[in-house]
Formats: structure tokens, C-alpha cells, sequence
């Protein structure tokens, strides 16, 4: 049975090829840093699960100080842009085809693999299928890559660590977060944060419990970085008791459109580093909050929308 | 009150654009300290927890095949694609994918989008030439925002379609939450109930990314007013 630990172990030669390609390139003037912080990294990954916690949270700690200490990026390109333009002009819209493999393999692969059996086991740890087909898929657009374009063989990791790079330690965030939010909820920060919501924001009215809620829903998912996380505490703290319960809304209604209100709040969070963070340094944005910036009007729209539809349908 | 230390730390980090990896940190260690633990002990659960969710970052995965399309011109081919399109501007590109990313999301193909397969290789890179073809070379603050938005477009895309899908996470988590408290409902109802914000949602983005456009020519004209000046 292929389990997520075989894709660990990709993931422990992507990162660890990066630490080698850092290692040996002297245009950059901080390559060992890199090394290190990449390197420490694949040995998470490869080593994680059999490390002890404490192992494994030292060395978190070593990616932690590295790259406050400041990491570097490699400034010989890899390829000019002449040549690029000439390689476009000669491979055309097969350029699309390895990049357009990953997304439609992953999908047919989270579809497919859910009820593929050898000899009555199933073939891949059907409660991660999504993840094991992403990680397949990738494989699967990097031969595609390979085999169309024909590049020389250390073009993968070398590009791989270019984008790698220019990303940076924002590449970790996301990890970090979830781990400051197990954090968050072993000291039991969700229902202090509830208690002093229900006590101090006004919920005289079916509009203003509506409103505090979705508000609440909103500004937590902010804290948390996520909705998920939200929710459970401010539905039991507002959306149940008071918005259906004293005020009568819907359940079903108030429910759905809170979850949505959390939503306008994960467009607001760099929290969310997923999808604020790490695509603007993806993307080389100047602004690392311009993500953020450019949703905003929209997170706060839509809020305001949610408390509308909420008040119009969910009290018959 | 004291656990709520690490909230106070993480928005005056962020908000000081401090490291943002150091201040979660030293958040998360404060939070557990300031609960009652020992050192070691909220290193180890960090640790833990770390290890516990690699699988977010398995996305990267795809870095190989797409900096190897990168290498062998994909952006470059991408403008080329876009510039054959007479009516395409950036906005309305942008506009496109919203739409597309929503209506997957919406039919549960959630994975078919992102950032690294989708945004950096292939979207942000049409919307940028299509704003070349009509505008020719563009202000730096201009492109980032061009970038900014198609990010966004994913974003908003897919949040507010995959609710309208019945067996998505957040809808399987309302209704396990309200079973635990003793309420049972459909997640086909659920899921009903997304449709009228997911409907919002593209209006307001898709206006926001008509605008775009119009916003893109008065800051193209602005930046050649200035650079045509006679220099003394």
C-alpha cells in the first residue's frame, strides 16, 4: 500500500536536491545558510516520523534561527531569456502539456486510486488519496517534462531550487502555522476568545447576534488562519445559543453562511499563508501582504453580504 | 487572559513585518508556556505538530516539472497564446478564471487550481501579457498588482465555489459539529445555502477584475506622462 511516507520521501530528495544545487552554487553569497535550512528540512522529512517530538521540534527550531539569520538567493540564471524565447518558438503549445499533466493527473488520480485494490488491499492509504495523487501526479508531469523537452538532467532540481529560493522560508509557513495552532488549542486560546466575544460585543437583536457572529467568524478566522478552526468555537459560543436558538434562525442557513464569513476572513490573514503568503512570494510580489491587499475590497464586501442574506433567510 | 499572548505577538509581528516564521514561533512557545508547560515541552509539541502536517507541503512537488517548463519557455509561450486573442485584457482573463476555478471548485474538483500548478505558470503570465499586448512594457507596481489579482481570483474561485460542493471539508464539518450537538441536517442543504454567496462572490470579484483594466491604463498613462517629462 502506497501511504503518504512514500511522498515524504520525495519530498525529502526535492528538498534535499535543493540543499546540494545551494551548496555548490557560489553566487550566492549565503549558500550555506541555505543548506543548512533546506537540508535540515529533507532530514524532517525523511527522519520525521521516526525522530522522537523533541528531536524533531530542535530541529524546527535550527529552521527557525537560520532563517531569521537571513537566507540568500542564487543570482546566475540558469538559461537567458533569448534562449527561452527560441525554446518557446520551437516547442509551442507543448510547453503546456507537463504543467497541465500535474492538476488533471491528480484529480483522475484522487478518483481513480480511492477503490484500486492489489490482492484485496487497497493500493494507496485511502484516507490520504488527494495527497498521494498530488505527489504521484508530480511525478508523472516531471517524465512527461522529461521526456518532451529533454533538457539536461540537473535542469529539474536546478529550476526547482530556483523557484525554491525566490520562495524562500515562506515555504515553511504554512507548516508553522498549523503547528502554532495545535498550540493555540492545547492552551485553550479558543474559548477565552469566545467568552470575551459573547460578553462584550452587543447581541440584543436577531440582526446584531447575526452580525457579531459573522463578524466573530470573520476576525477569528483571522487569528487562526483558518475557518475550520473558527468554527467549532464561535458557533458554539454565538451561532447555536443565541442566533437559533434564542432568535429562531435556521439552523442549516446560519450555519453555511458563518462558514462563509470565515472564508472573508481567510482572504484577510497573512495567517493564512497558504494562500496570502506564499503565493505573493511565489509570484516575487514586492508587497508581502499584496494578496492580501488585493482581496480586502472583496473579504469585506462579501462579509457584509453574508449578514444580509443571513438576516433576509434564515428568520421565516 | 495569558494564553491570548500569542495572539498579541503574531499581529504586532506581522504588523512590524518582523520574520514571520520567528514570530510564529515564538508565539507558539509563549502561548505554551504562558499555559502552564515547560520549555521542552512546547518544543516537543511543535515539533510534533510540524511533522504531523508535512502533507501541506507536498504542493511544492510540482516545482521540478513547472521551473522545467518555465526553463523551456512556458511564460514567454503563454504571452505569445494570449496575444493571438485580440479581446483578451488582463481583467478579462483574470475574469475567466475565476469563473473556471469557481464552477470546478463548485463540481468538487477542487485540485484541478493553486497557486504553484496553475497561478505562477500559466494564469499570471497570460494576464500579464495580455496587459503588455494592449499597454506595451508595464510599471513594476502595476505588474505586482496584476500578479496580486489572479492570486486572488484563485483564491476567492475556489473558497467560494467548493461550498457549493456536497462533500467538501467545511460542509462535512458543519454537519459533524450540529451532529454532535444533537442537530441532524442534509449536507445537500448545506450546500444549497453556499449558492447564494457563491453567486456574490463572482459578481463582486468579477466587477473588481473588470476594473482592473481600467485601472492598468490610467497607471500605464500616468507612468509614461512622467517619464516623457523634459528631464533639467
Amino acid at each position: 500500500m502506497i501511504k503518504l511516507e512514500a511522498v515524504y520521501v520525495l519530498m525529502g530528495l526535492l528538498t534535499g536536491g535543493i540543499a546540494v544545487v545551494n551548496a555548490r552554487d557560489d553566487s550566492n553569497p549565503r549558500r550555506w545558510r541555505n543548506t543548512l535550512f533546506w537540508g535540515v528540512y529533507a532530514l524532517l522529512f525523511f527522519a520525521g516520523s521516526y525522530l522522537g517530538d523533541l528531536a524533531n521540534g530542535g530541529l524546527v527550531l535550527v529552521m527557525v534561527a537560520t532563517a531569521a539569520s537571513g537566507l540568500g538567493q542564487g543570482t546566475r540564471e540558469s538559461v537567458s531569456i533569448a534562449d527561452r524565447l527560441a525554446s518557446a518558438i520551437r516547442h509551442r503549445n507543448r510547453l503546456f502539456v507537463p504543467v497541465l499533466v500535474v492538476p488533471v493527473a491528480t484529480f483522475l488520480g484522487s478518483v481513480l486510486l480511492k477503490d484500486f485494490t492489489v490482492a484485496g488491499q487497497p493500493l494507496v492509504d485511502p484516507k490520504q488519496v488527494t495527497q498521494i495523487a498530488l505527489g504521484l501526479a508530480t511525478v508523472l508531469g516531471l517524465c512527461t517534462g522529461l521526456a518532451m523537452l529533454r533538457p539536461p538532467a540537473s535542469a529539474p532540481i536546478v529550476e526547482a531550487r530556483r523557484l525554491m529560493d525566490s520562495v524562500g522560508w515562506a515555504a515553511v509557513l504554512p507548516q508553522s502555522l498549523a503547528a502554532l495552532g495545535a498550540v493555540f488549542a492545547m492552551a485553550g486560546v479558543g474559548k477565552v476568545v469566545s467568552t470575551l466575544a459573547t460578553t462584550y460585543l452587543p447581541l440584543g437583536s436577531p440582526i446584531a447576534a447575526v452580525a457579531a457572529y459573522a463578524v466573530g467568524m470573520a476576525l477569528f478566522t483571522m487569528i487562526m488562519g483558518n475557518a475550520f478552526a473558527a468554527f467549532p468555537v464561535m458557533t458554539a459560543g454565538i451561532g447555536l445559543p443565541l442566533v437559533v436558538q434564542q432568535y429562531g434562525g435556521d439552523v442549516v442557513i446560519v450555519t453555511a453562511i458563518g462558514m462563509l464569513s470565515g472564508f472573508c476572513g481567510t482572504l484577510m490573514t497573512p495567517m493564512a499563508a497558504n494562500f496570502n503568503i506564499v503565493p505573493a512570494a511565489l509570484l516575487d510580489l514586492k508587497d508581502r501582504y499584496g494578496v492580501i491587499r488585493a482581496q480586502v475590497p472583496t473579504a469585506l464586501i462579501l462579509l457584509a453580504a453574508n449578514i444580509v442574506i443571513m438576516s433576509l433567510f434564515a428568520f421565516p | 487572559m495569558l494564553p491570548l499572548m500569542g495572539i498579541l505577538i503574531v499581529i504586532v509581528g506581522f504588523a512590524l513585518r518582523l520574520n514571520a516564521l520567528l514570530v510564529v514561533t515564538v508565539a507558539g512557545i509563549a502561548t505554551g508556556m504562558a499555559s502552564g508547560q515547560s520549555f521542552l515541552d512546547v518544543v516537543a509539541a511543535f515539533g510534533k505538530a510540524f511533522v504531523d502536517s508535512r502533507y501541506i507541503a507536498i504542493v511544492w512537488l510540482a516545482l521540478p516539472v513547472i521551473g522545467l517548463a518555465e526553463r523551456s519557455g512556458l511564460k514567454e509561450r503563454s504571452r505569445e497564446v494570449i496575444s493571438a486573442i485580440r479581446a483578451a485584457t488582463a481583467g478579462r482573463v483574470l475574469l475567466v478564471y475565476l469563473a473556471l476555478r469557481q464552477v470546478t471548485s463548485a463540481l468538487g474538483l477542487v485540485s484541478l487550481g493553486g497557486h504553484a500548478q496553475m497561478v505562477r505558470p500559466l494564469v499570471a503570465p497570460m494576464a500579464e501579457g495580455a496587459a503588455e499586448n494592449t499597454h506595451g512594457t508595464l510599471p513594476d507596481a502595476t505588474r505586482d498588482r496584476i500578479k496580486a489579482m489572479a492570486a486572488g481570483a484563485d483564491n476567492v474561485g475556489m473558497f467560494f465555489g467548493e461550498d457549493v460542493f456536497v462533500a467538501i471539508g467545511s460542509i462535512l464539518l458543519i454537519r459533524g459539529f450540529l451532529e454532535q450537538n444533537g442537530i441532524v441536517v442534509e449536507p445537500l442543504q448545506l450546500a444549497r445555502w453556499a449558492i447564494p454567496t457563491a453567486l456574490v462572490a463572482f459578481a463582486v470579484h468579477g466587477t473588481r477584475l473588470l476594473r482592473l483594466d481600467r485601472r492598468i491604463a490610467r497607471e500605464v498613462s500616468a507612468a509614461k506622462a512622467t517619464s516623457t517629462e523634459p528631464t533639467p
